[in-house]
């Protein structure tokens, strides 16, 4: 069974809670005692109906404001897949949710209200989602029950989306009239909707293609651990721990490893089930070279032919998490990147971008809360790196306030 | 000429994040610990962090909250695990913190000293300086903890604030803080119950025998069945049955629910788990005092 992990988005009161709980109910992950919980907070509510939007309700806090606050994971599977469904809020000051959401997500469902259409949040969950390089975009048309299950108005939809979409790169977007309230096109195709030939939500969520998302051929390897055994038995023994960010790595590549540039080959990949003859993302193993190397955490094993660039100057795109802080030339950050720490400067913020008409803001180099932009840093010493476009895994970093050790915002490589 | 299939199984990726994670743990903390209750889900973070370092031992030792009210099978088994494992082994005792007047036993016929952990597990943290306590919490088994974070960040008292957690991006975690805070990780945050059963059958790891189907004593009370043992009165109105039941979590046994079931094998756990009707969480009696009683107690400090 294979593992599909997605992200919703949509604006207050498109039904994204309904969606998720509905996916939940109708693929029996909801248990007794949860279903006789939100029976009794309906009552206690006052709902009519049990409301399956109280399911994906986590938090205290957000109950009493009737509200969502924050990322939410959730988890169902069927015979064909196992789903991890990081659920964050739409509205507007929650940008920064969304982006962690797709930060780990292959694809996104965004909601629209058949009743509304496209809004400006739907636009601006389109452009993280492009910006986040989500190779799967699902548009779910939602409420049909309330426009008679009209094909008109979906398409009219579909249209508008598709005009604005045109600007954005987004590899695979489909679109899915539902009913999330009612179930049509969820997990079944509804009778209400012949003219809809394409397959229900969840069969597509199914079968989409996932391949595409891993990048299979720059060979990364950031070491995360040195394993040096005190026994007699593995004396000599020193292994590279680590996931594979990318690529494909074998016993007797030829590789080199960074910053120091040595060349060795593979001599074993080992893990405690056995030798492995091969290992790929996402495997965690243990790599051992034929020479004796010094390699540290955040060194990088890379096959020598393939090499990732080597700089100290990186240009980024970012969106700015903080509330209590702003980003401005000349501000320190530390940079995590890989297995990587090191310090930057910013030393230029080139524009922020209005992410609901995606024009250029040139003249304000300053970043609030949720603001997305893209700036250069100078970091204290080199990273490898490719960019977020080619691969997510050595192109993605955090920048993390110095003094409060918050994590101020989410860049990718460009 | 035959095309790579570069497919993973699901288990597969939950595992090689678990490892990953705890390989964080070791790099960005100086005194981690693996929290380790004896219960299923402990014993899966134990194998992986056997995974994550072999062939070196467990750069961390596990710390065992004992509340005193134990199955004696749970004790036994740690025995042998820790053993097994080559690990070090620390317990905080909770009977010692009532003991030293840091905590007082709860009074009445629901006591338990579930709540009575959360000060022994902050002290067994301060003193021994530790900086990560790794455990085997699930974002699946309760709403609260569905926002849970891998690395989650504790204040000097700590508590955990829900609406100041980290964002996590990819798979960059960010463990720096100030001195007197701590992390939480949890590398089990993806896993569902039923995942984890299905790699301890894949990994053929024993568990403790309470898991399986057995003859007990039992009583009903509030809607749980629970295990007859020293450590709870029965009441006049409250009438012993003996029942073929297993249990689905290992806690306090004051506290901790059995279910009724026949299942003695893996294979029958796991088609009863596909069947279940029921969150594992459901045989609690802690988490049914109120609709958010475990958010309470988790920002108290709590697992
Ligand atoms: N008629 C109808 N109402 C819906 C549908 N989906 C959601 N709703 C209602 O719209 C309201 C907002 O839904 P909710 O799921 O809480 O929205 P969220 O803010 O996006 O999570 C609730 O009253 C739902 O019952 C639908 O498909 N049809």
């Amino acid at each position: 069974m294979d593992l599909l992990r997605f992200t919703t988005a949509g604006s207050v009161d498109d039904g994204k809670s309904t969606l998720i709980g509905r996916l939940m109910f109708d693929t029996k992950t909801i248990f007794e005692d949860q279903l006789e919980a939100i029976e009794e907070s309906s009552r206690k509510k006052g709902d009519e109906n049990i409301n399956l939007a109280l399911l994906t309700d986590g938090l205290k806090a957000e109950r009493e404001q009737g509200i969502t606050i924050d990322v939410a994971y959730r988890y169902f599977a069927t015979p064909k897949r196992k789903f991890i469904i990081a659920d964050t809020p739409g509205h507007i000051q929650y940008t920064r949710n969304m982006v962690t959401g797709a930060s780990t997500a292959n694809l996104a469902i965004i909601l629209i209200d058949a009743r509304k259409g496209v809004l400006e949040q739907t636009s601006r969950h389109a452009f993280i989602a492009s910006l986040l390089r989500l190779q799967h975009v699902v548009i779910c048309v939602n409420k049909m029950d309330l426009v008679d299950y009209d094909e008109k108005i979906f398409d009219e939809i579909v249209d508008d989306f598709t005009n604005f979409a045109s600007r954005l790169d987004i590899a695979d977007v489909t679109f899915i009239p539902i009913s999330a309230l009612h179930g049509d096109n969820v997990v079944d195709r509804s009778d209400n909707m012949p003219w809809y030939k394409g397959s229900s939500l969840l069969y597509h969520l199914e079968h989409v293609h996932i391949g595409p998302d891993t990048n299979h051929v720059d060979s990364r390897f950031p070491v995360q651990w040195v394993i040096r055994p005190q026994s007699d038995k593995y004396h000599d023994f020193r292994g590279y721990a680590g996931r594979i960010a990318s690529g494909v790595f074998k016993p007797g590549d030829d590789v080199n490893i960074l910053p120091s540039g040595f060349s060795t080959k593979i001599k074993k990949i080992h893990s405690l089930d056995g030798e492995l003859s091969e290992a790929f993302y996402p495997h965690s193993v243990a790599l051992t070279l034929e020479d004796e190397i010094d390699i540290s955490r955040g060194d990088m094993i890379v096959k020598s032919q393939n090499q990732p660039n080597v700089g100290q100057d990186i240009d980024l795109m970012i969106c700015w998490f903080s509330d209590k802080t702003k980003l401005q030339p000349r501000n320190k950050y530390i940079v995590k990147h890989t297995s990587k720490e090191v310090k930057a400067i910013v030393t230029e913020v080139c524009y922020k971008v209005n992410i609901n008409t995606l024009h250029k803001i040139e003249n304000d180099t300053t970043f609030e809360l949720n603001e997305i932009g893209r700036i250069k840093l100078r970091v204290s010493s080199p990273l490898f790196y490719d960019s977020y476009t080619r691969n997510r895994n050595t192109g993605s970093v955090i920048l993390i306030d110095e003094f409060t050790n918050e994590t101020v915002a989410a860049g990718m490589i460009r | 000429m035959q095309h790579q299939s570069y497919s993973v199984d699901h288990l597969h990726h939950l595992e090689s994040e678990a490892i990953f994670i705890l390989r964080e743990t070791a790099a960005q903390f100086h005194n981690p610990v693996i929290l380790f209750s004896g219960g299923k889900d402990s014993i899966v973070v134990a194998r992986l962090a056997q995974k994550a370092f072999w062939p070196a031992k467990l750069p961390f030792p596990l710390v065992h909250i004992d509340t005193g009210h134990n199955f004696a099978e749970t004790i036994e088994f740690r025995d042998m695990l820790v053993k097994k494992l080559n690990a070090d082994l620390k317990v905080g005792s909770v009977q010692e913190s009532i003991d030293k007047g840091r905590a007082v036993e709860e009074k009445g016929i629901n006591a338990s000293r579930n709540m009575l952990q959360t000060v022994t597990l902050l002290d067994t943290l301060e003193n021994l300086k530790i900086d990560a306590a790794i455990g085997g919490a699930r974002r699946d088994e309760e709403k609260a903890r569905a926002k849970e974070r891998f690395f989650s960040h504790r204040d000097e008292f700590g508590q955990w604030d829900p609406k100041n957690q980290r964002p996590e991006l990819w798979n960059l975690f960010n463990g720096r803080k100030n001195m007197g805070e701590h992390f939480r990780v949890f590398p089990l945050s993806n896993w569902t119950e039923m995942d984890v059963w299905q790699y301890i059958k894949r990994e053929e790891l024993d568990l403790p025998t309470i898991y399986f189907s057995h003859e007990r004593d039992v009583i009903i009370r509030n809607g749980v069945h629970l295990a007859v043992t020293d450590f709870i009165t029965v009441q006049p109105d409250e009438k012993v049955q003996k029942k073929t039941v297993r249990f689905r979590t290992v806690g306090d046994a004051t506290c901790t629910g059995a279910v009724e079931s026949v299942a003695s094998t893996l294979d029958h756990i796991i088609a009863e788990v596909a069947a279940a009707r029921q969150t594992e969480r459901g045989t609690r009696a802690d988490d049914k005092r109120s609709e958010t009683a475990m958010e309470d107690r988790k920002k108290e400090g709590y697992f």
